[in-house]
């Protein structure tokens, strides 16, 4: 049965796996380039979790093209569905971009792309120095740029299902006919 | 129904103090989402050594020199490969190692210290890095110093000992003052430090041994583990003695004396392998293991021709000592990963920076070039 009303179950669990997976790795991130004592351990895990993000990203993308999302409630304000819209390709975006500017940053340094045991991926930039410092920098920027879309998609997601309750964060949710436009809730 | 109720979208039946509450507890998540971060940033615990802060005490010390490593920072690429014999195999199921195998080589022979301009001097310590390039992308990288024990057991004590042993200016030795309450923390440092002063000083680069110092795992094909140490000995007999009168001419009489050996002929090293017991610290660097350890001889390094680091592969490359093939992994050392991460932090730092010439050419001081 399709519900025009929510994403496809596929969309359902890539959002929330990629939600925990992208939350970890911003954490493993910015952890890892201060720590001393676990700087490897956390570095050798952030490159084949970048991997896989990258990977569940082109097939979330996929699904999405497929399978369009269901349309925002029709009494959105129209700066919160144009807030809602740009927020969403900044994150397709950022998911994207961050292992690609990850795998390339590491190539132009000439580091091996060590992913698991003898797996390497191959370099996809020729070696720089001056790139590989450009693209460092980037990788930072966009992280916190990315942790900073993350905080306000949450906040957004938990205004829709606490506060607003019209069914947009029931659309992403695993229970269904919580809180839908067709069952209202208290005094409408 | 309030401006809040219009604000946010909420339902006009929900009451202000539902309204209230509800975005204090989304209000709450965002911050806990937030504090995470910050926390797991280590922004709560700023006196906690850091990569940077190493590299900045090293900046420090030395002072600035752009584009340079901040240690090491004075060395000449060098080339070659490594055979193996086929001993190490039963060890570890690198392909490095396997019976008959010739590995590419590219490394760097360097003094330690953070200045680029350094007149060489016998008792700097003398250090060897690699780049084996295994196939399919996999690549071992190794730095190796010729000194038998390592100074300092951990991070902290490194970052202390790098300020406790900084030259005075006024007479160009660090203070023994600083230097006695530094050891006297560290009683570990102050027995590795009498056997590095006890050393054999070789004449040059050519006849020293370098070793790896912190311990490593070789991991065998059916999963079983060795401790190891390994170091590069040299094939021919160390000469002694004749460094100190050559330096009186050239400041870089150490390294222009291996390019002109190299382009005479080849030089062999031997990797030996040290096989640790149960009881061997793989976790202290200062310790050295019984000398009575089997040792395995795995295969030579021929390393066949110098080049100058602007000119040369190995300027560009961060000899992270943890760019290890499936085969080699790390032991419990605590300086093995702090290592990684201030050569990490070193080399982005330099890899942004406008890059000098080194002072080494690899060519003598009576002209002839490479």
């Amino acid at each position: 049965m399709t519900d025009s009303t929510r994403f496809n179950l596929p969309a359902r669990l890539l959002h929330w796996s990629m939600a925990a997976l992208i939350l970890t790795m911003l954490l493993i991130g910015v952890a890892m380039v201060t720590s001393l004592a676990d700087y490897h351990a956390l570095v050798a895990l952030h490159r084949p979790l970048g991997l896989l993000i990258l990977l569940l990203a082109v097939l979330r993308l996929a699904n999405r093209w497929r399978r369009p999302p269901p349309p925002l409630p029709r009494d959105l304000p129209v700066w919160q569905r144009r807030a809602a819209h740009a927020s969403h390709i900044v994150l397709y975006g950022l998911m994207l971009a961050m292992p690609l500017v990850g795998w390339a940053m590491l190539s132009a340094a000439r580091y091996p792309v060590t992913l698991v045991g003898p797996f390497v991926l191959p370099p996809i930039l020729p070696q720089s120095p001056m790139v590989y410092a450009w693209l460092r920098e980037l990788h930072t920027v966009l992280a916190y740029g990315l942790f900073a879309t993350i905080l306000a998609h949450i906040g957004a997601a938990l205004l829709h299902a606490l506060i607003r309750r019209d069914g947009v964060f029931a659309s992403m949710a695993f229970r269904s006919g919580v809180r839908s436009p067709a069952t209202p809730r208290t005094g409408t | 129904m309030t401006l809040l109720h219009h604000l946010t979208g909420a339902p006009p039946g929900m009451t202000t103090r539902a309204l209230m509450l509800r975005l204090a507890g989304i209000g709450a998540v965002l911050a806990g989402t937030a504090g995470a971060f910050t926390y797991a940033g280590g922004w709560l615990a700023p006196d906690a050594l850091t990569s940077a802060r190493v590299v900045d005490r090293f900046e420090q010390v030395n002072g600035p020199h752009p584009g340079f490593r901040r240690n090491h920072a004075k060395g000449l690429c060098v080339a070659g490969t490594f055979a193996s014999n086929g001993a190490g195999a039963r060890l570890s199921k690198a392909s490095v190692f396997s019976a008959g195998r010739v590995t590419p080589v590219e490394g760097r022979v360097a003094l330690a210290g953070g200045q680029p301009y350094a007149a060489d001097a016998a008792a700097t310590v003398r250090s060897l890095a690699l780049r084996f390039r295994l196939p399919e992308g996999e690549e071992w990288r190794t730095g190796m110093n010729n000194i038998p024990v390592f100074p300092v057991r951990t991070p902290e004590a490194f970052y202390e000992q790098l300020l406790a042993a900084k030259p005075d200016p006024a007479t160009g030795k660090p203070d023994p003052e600083r230097l006695k309450a530094f050891f006297a923390l560290h009683p570990e440092s102050a027995k590795a430090a009498a056997l590095i002063k006890a050393r054999t000083i070789t004449a040059g680069f050519a006849d020293s041994t370098f070793r790896s110092l912190n311990a490593f795992r070789f991991v065998a094909s059916d999963g079983r583990t060795t401790p190891v140490r390994w170091a590069f000995v040299p094939e021919r007999r160390p000469e002694p003695g004749s460094f100190a009168q050559e330096a009186q001419a050239d400041k870089n009489a150490l390294f222009d004396t291996l390019a002109a050996e190299l382009r005479q002929e080849p030089r062999h090293w031997h990797l030996v392998v040290t096989l640790g017991q149960a009881s061997d610290a793989t976790d202290d660097a200062t310790l050295p293991w019984p000398s009575d350890r089997d040792s395995v001889h795995v295969g030579t390094l021929t390393l066949t021709g110098a080049a100058p680091e602007d000119a040369g592969p190995c300027r560009d490359i961060n000899f992270d000592p943890l760019v290890l093939p499936d085969g080699i992994a790390p032991s419990d050392d605590p300086l093995l990963s702090a290592r990684s991460a201030a050569y990490a932090r070193s080399f982005t730092r330099r890899a942004g920076e406008e890059k000098m010439p080194s002072a080494v050419a690899g060519t003598s001081p009576n002209g002839a070039s490479l």
